[in-house]
């Protein structure tokens, strides 16, 4: 008890140093993976907390793709970033300051202000679990009791792919996007990637038909699945599809029109938005995932794309 | 055959362990990229196998142990991998200079 004690002690310790560093440190890379080891010390909170759904969701998408995200944000500034170099001035600096004071005290204000017990909406999830057909409660809650949140979050990631398009030179609208590779079609990244895709999908697509009765689920799965598409992609094995192709805008769109069309079909079968009817609980959240899936995939993997840079060769 | 267990899980942990530390210290203390590469790799090859080795008698046979096996192979051919392309890098020359 009192050694399980001392490593949470100390894991909270790493994660408030690994946070102070990620702030405080001046290269914008450095940073970058300071955050990435943020994330990884955080997965491992979510572990002593017991909730493996949170820690597969932060390890897949808090380290890994935000990290990937970021590290190309970071290469991309780094050509700006050697001329500018002038600091804000004394009153920003404090205004920021007094800013995030505020925030921090606001927001511990709120949490050890919490009552005890915390009010909770567990035991009724749990209690009408058997209704959604799902053995997971996290998953009951993401696809049956708060569906709608789910949609809106797919949606947000297409809306922000969408907005990395857009910033395509108009040479390139509708071309290819391309990930800076250095690569070597019989280098040991291309061995790796040939290795690597087939144990990769199979283990993202466990984990997303997993995730209808344990922890998993379908935005863990595409990570993985978007990242072994990235690893073949980088190693020079395949490239990125142009982003007019017809098949991938209908398969962007397809996992929110599917979700709506279910969605708004309960009026009629269930007698409210996105209610499902009686007995049809599961097969209809099955079909959601499903639609769901290839959306992610590929606007997860296209995010780190960046912006279409290339034409395709005619 | 318990304690006999507990008694290999715990010095060949504490192995690994040691491997871990020995390659934080060579990380930090090393002078260039190359033999940085070498004291990480050794730690994540070493350390990880003689923990996992250690707790393979705690686990569950077959799907438990196969498991903690597949996630040291993984490693193995992560590291591996990964340790080339840096070292690559370093002797073309790349990062950045300090």
């Amino acid at each position: 008890m009192t050694l399980a004690l001392a490593v949470d002690i100390g894991l909270a310790l790493l994660i408030l140093a690994m946070a102070a560093w990620t702030i405080a440190v001046r290269d914008t890379f450095a940073s970058v993976i300071g955050f990435v080891t943020y994330g990884l010390l955080l997965t491992l909170v979510w572990v002593r907390l017991a909730l493996p759904d949170v820690a597969l969701t932060e390890a897949a998408m808090g380290g890994g793709l935000t990290g990937a995200l970021l590290i190309g944000a970071a290469a991309r500034l780094r050509r700006t970033e050697a001329t500018v170099r002038e600091r804000p001035g004394v009153f920003t600096r404090t205004l920021a300051a007094v800013l995030s004071a505020t925030v921090t005290a606001a927001l511990s204000f709120c949490v050890l202000n919490l009552p005890d017990p915390a009010p909770t909406l567990a035991p009724g999830a749990a209690a009408k679990l058997g209704s959604t057909g799902v053995g997971n409660p996290v998953t009951a809650v993401l696809l049956a009791y708060r569906s709608m949140d789910t949609l809106l979050e797919a949606i947000v990631v297409l809306i922000a792919l969408f907005g990395v398009w857009s910033l395509a030179h108009d040479r390139f609208w509708g071309g290819c996007p391309q990930l800076r590779t250095h690569a070597d079609s019989e280098g040991i990244l291309a061995y790796f990637a040939r290795i690597l895709p087939p144990i990769g999908i199979i283990v993202g697509v466990y984990i997303f038909w997993i995730g209808a009765d344990f922890p998993g689920g379908k935005f863990q799965g595409a990570t993985i699945l978007a990242a072994m598409w990235l690893l073949v992609i980088g190693a020079g094995l395949a490239h990125f599809p142009p982003v007019s192709q017809a098949w991938l805008r209908i398969l962007l769109v397809a996992g929110p029109l599917v979700f709506m069309a279910i969605g708004f079909a309960g009026i009629v079968t269930a007698g409210a938005v996105f209610a499902y009817p009686d007995g049809f609980a599961k097969p209809l959240i099955l079909a959601i995932e499903i639609a769901l899936m290839p959306t992610l995939v590929l606007a997860l993997a296209l995010l780190v794309a960046g912006a279409p840079q290339r034409m395709p060769p005619q | 055959m318990k304690i006999a267990l507990d008694i290999f899980t715990i010095f060949s942990v504490m192995a690994g362990a040691f491997f871990f530390l020995a390659g934080t210290v060579g990380l930090l203390r090393f002078p260039d990229p190359l033999t940085r590469l070498h004291a990480l790799t050794k730690a994540d090859n070493l350390g990880l196998g003689l923990v996992v080795l250690g707790l393979l008698p705690q686990t569950h046979w077959p799907l438990d142990t196969i498991k903690l096996i597949a996630i040291w192979l993984f490693a193995l051919l992560a590291g591996a991998t990964v340790g080339q392309l840096m070292a690559c890098t370093a002797r073309r020359g790349g990062g950045q200079p300090k």
